[in-house]
């Protein structure tokens, strides 16, 4: 296989991301999922990069979830959007960093809807005016946070106290990334490569170090799929092409996975505890199942924080393995404790997965 | 000052400086590789007869001794101008600059680089290879035939329209040969790899000319070849090196997921960049598809919108080598006519 010929092609699609002052639109799923990753993101540009970056209070979830259910009706999700736009202006920005990839092919798609009809935009201004008072700027800018990462990547390289190198063996780490298809999917050209060139994650891969691994199943869902989990009866589907992922990627034997969705990284974590529960299979070689990191998680070890302070605790498939690999210390009595220092209650064992 | 010079050593170019020869015209042919006959050098044999393609190749090369025609070979042209006097000066790479009353493009058509589908996974693979690969590979076959990973093979898949019909590299038009190629080379595969699976993936199968249909029958009844109605999505490889394909079969209304050990993609025509460098010089039209747009369809395919300029072969659009031989023909004709009136 010759990956270069893969990335010199991916890196020639590209996109324009800003450059500094950006309005943080938060993700609610993200908040509770990976309760550490907007932090650490914030930690990072205003830190690390030295940006600037609004993280405003008033901001709410942008009711996307509900939309793709049938329970918010567009109308509806089209002026909440413009109620964050509102505080975007309000905040005098222009440029906005979304951090939830639903929510980034939410804000998408309602500013292609408002640029071909016109009239919409009118209606939802006239909404948003007679309910809050508010008026608003299109953003010039729409960025997902994956995308300012990936932006700053050799910047964050710079600063690296870790590379994704496995330190016992001098090997860069096989890393598998996955791409959420509310970034890529709807408007390919909205994100950095879309569906088929995305070289946001990879492009962090490479640039700390790390080798990316190409499989068969690399493009395919990462099971989620909203109705498909959403819907109980669905549930099986899910977790039917999570293991159909999960099989295609094991011989390559990846050191972790990477993903810029919530919802991926969820159920690429979540699902191998289920797999292992409904079919002793595990998908690494000693049973621990294949760590999945966000990519602040990542780039948060990179950059050398505290894997307890990244919340990696709170991950189905646990880390230590990966942290060994990668070299960095951590004190596996700090794992549980909150910020006060005190103990919290631990987590049950699972039945397969080792721990 | 030469009766006519011919842009191109091809099948199309030494047929039209034969016939004009004949005629009694003189002829200069410019070529820009190092010997002529074009792509037929590449291929092994030719559909529908599987005939050696060199067969054909030594036809012309012989044709071409008998009249000692004037070569000029390692030369490309890098101008077209039409003066006022309604001659042309054509410039070359060599310092050598021809006066010619007449000019005919001959040179031919690119293949498609199935590079720019990433997603088949040309140039990635190891065993992805194109169609013109493949041919070259039988050409030079010695032994038993196996794949660029060295292993005998179990399935092969052929893949069809890669850069043809295809909004998305910019092609809209359909190369019309790709279609009969793959059935040739599906059974020649078969024929020398008879333990072999072979499956072609099409869109429609325009088996348009004399003895198609007959091999594409011959090839689902004789040979089993298995031909499914579907786009191919992605191609991924496994870690021992075989492929895997996500195709949609369409007759089905279901995906599919095929594992093979080879996979052909049956690359298109395009017009070459020289085409788009005559565009520039001279004036010359070209139709939407990139290939010199005849001055009439049906009546005058030869012409172009130049007067004294001509055409022959695929520099107008895909062209099967005897469609190309007719065109050809029909250039002398339409040339002999000109020179006639003029």
């Amino acid at each position: 296989m010759n990956t270069e010929a893969k990335k010199q092609i991916w890196s020639s699609y590209q996109k324009e991301i800003a450059d500094n002052n950006y309005y943080y639109a938060r993700s609610c799923i993200r908040q509770n999922f990976f309760p550490a990753s907007e932090v650490t993101f914030l930690r990072i540009l205003r830190e690390e990069l030295n940006k600037n970056i609004f993280d405003d209070p008033n901001h709410t979830t942008c009711t996307g979830i509900g939309y793709h259910s049938d329970i918010v009706p567009f109308d509806t999700i089209q002026t909440v959007v413009a109620r964050h736009f509102a505080l975007m202006t309000e905040a005098g920005l222009e440029n906005v960093a979304i951090s939830c990839v639903t929510s980034f092919g939410m804000y998408t798609e309602i500013l292609d809807l408002w640029h071909h009809f016109p009239e919409q935009l009118e209606k939802i201004r006239e909404y948003l005016y007679k309910a809050t008072k508010r008026e608003f700027n299109i953003p010039k800018n729409i960025a997902h946070t994956s995308d300012i990462i990936y932006k700053f990547r050799n910047e964050i390289a710079e600063k690296a106290k870790h590379k994704l190198i496995n330190v016992q063996t001098g090997e860069p780490l096989n890393v598998v990334e996955h791409i959420g298809c509310h970034y890529a999917k709807m408007f390919p050209t909205k994100g950095v490569g879309g569906a088929e060139f995305p070289q946001v994650l990879s492009g962090m891969i490479e640039s700390w170090g790390g080798n990316v691994v190409d499989y068969p199943e690399r493009r395919h869902c990462c099971g989620f799929g909203f109705r498909n989990y959403l819907v109980q009866a669905n549930r099986g589907y899910s977790v039917s092409n999570t293991k159909k992922k999960l099989e295609s990627m094991k011989p390559y034997k990846p050191d972790f996975i990477v993903a810029n969705c919530p919802g991926c990284a969820m159920f690429m974590d979540k699902w191998q505890y289920t797999l292992a529960e409904m079919e002793g299979v595990t998908y690494d070689e000693f049973g621990y199942g294949i760590p999945v990191l966000t990519y602040e998680e990542m780039a948060g070890l990179v950059l050398g924080y505290n894997p307890w302070d990244l919340g990696l605790q709170m991950h189905q498939v646990q880390c230590e393995p990966l942290l060994d690999k990668l070299g960095i210390k951590y004190d596996p009595k700090a794992k549980y404790l909150d910020k006060n220092g005190n103990q919290m209650p631990l987590p049950e064992k699972p039945s397969c997965l080792k721990v | 000052m030469i009766d006519v010079l011919i842009i191109g050593g091809g099948i199309a170019g030494i047929e039209t400086a034969c016939s004009l020869q004949d005629l009694g015209y003189e002829t200069v042919i410019v070529e820009k590789e190092r010997t002529i006959g074009g792509h037929l050098n590449n291929w092994d044999t030719l559909f529908p007869t599987h005939r050696p393609a060199s067969e054909v190749l030594e036809y012309y090369t012989e044709e071409t001794r008998k009249r000692a025609l004037t070569i000029y070979l390692n030369t490309y042209v890098t101008s077209i101008i039409k003066l006022d006097d309604g001659t042309f000066e054509v410039n070359t790479s060599r310092d050598v600059i021809f006066h010619s009353k007449t000019v005919v493009i001959a040179s031919g058509y690119s293949l498609f680089n199935a590079e720019r589908k990433e997603e088949y996974g040309y140039k990635i693979y190891d065993n992805v290879l194109t169609s013109a690969d493949l041919e070259k590979k039988l050409k030079t076959l010695n032994g038993e035939f196996k794949t660029p990973t060295d292993k005998v093979p179990e399935k092969i898949a052929f893949i069809h329209c890669v850069g043809s019909r295809d909004e998305k590299s910019g092609n809209h038009y359909c190369s019309k040969l790709c279609c009969v190629t793959a059935v040739k080379q599906a059974i020649h595969m078969k024929q020398i790899c008879p333990q072999a699976d072979i499956f072609c993936c099409y869109m429609d199968l325009r088996m348009y000319g004399p003895g198609f249909e007959e091999m594409y029958r011959e090839a689902q009844e004789k040979y089993h070849i298995q031909f499914i109605r579907g786009r191919l999505s992605e191609v991924g490889e496994n870690a021992d090196g075989t492929l895997q394909l996500k195709v949609e079969d369409t007759l089905a209304a279901r995906p599919s997921k095929i594992k093979v050990d080879m996979l052909v993609l049956m690359v298109g025509m395009e017009s070459p960049q020289s085409t788009a460098l005559f565009k520039e010089t001279c004036g010359l039209q070209c139709a939407p598809n990139r290939f010199i747009q005849p001055n009439d369809h049906h009546i005058g395919s030869n012409k172009t919108n130049i007067d004294g300029l001509f055409t022959a072969g695929t520099s107008i659009g895909p062209m099967s080598i005897f469609d190309t031989i007719n065109h050809a023909k029909a250039s002398a004709i339409t040339i002999k006519n000109y020179l006639s009136r003029n």
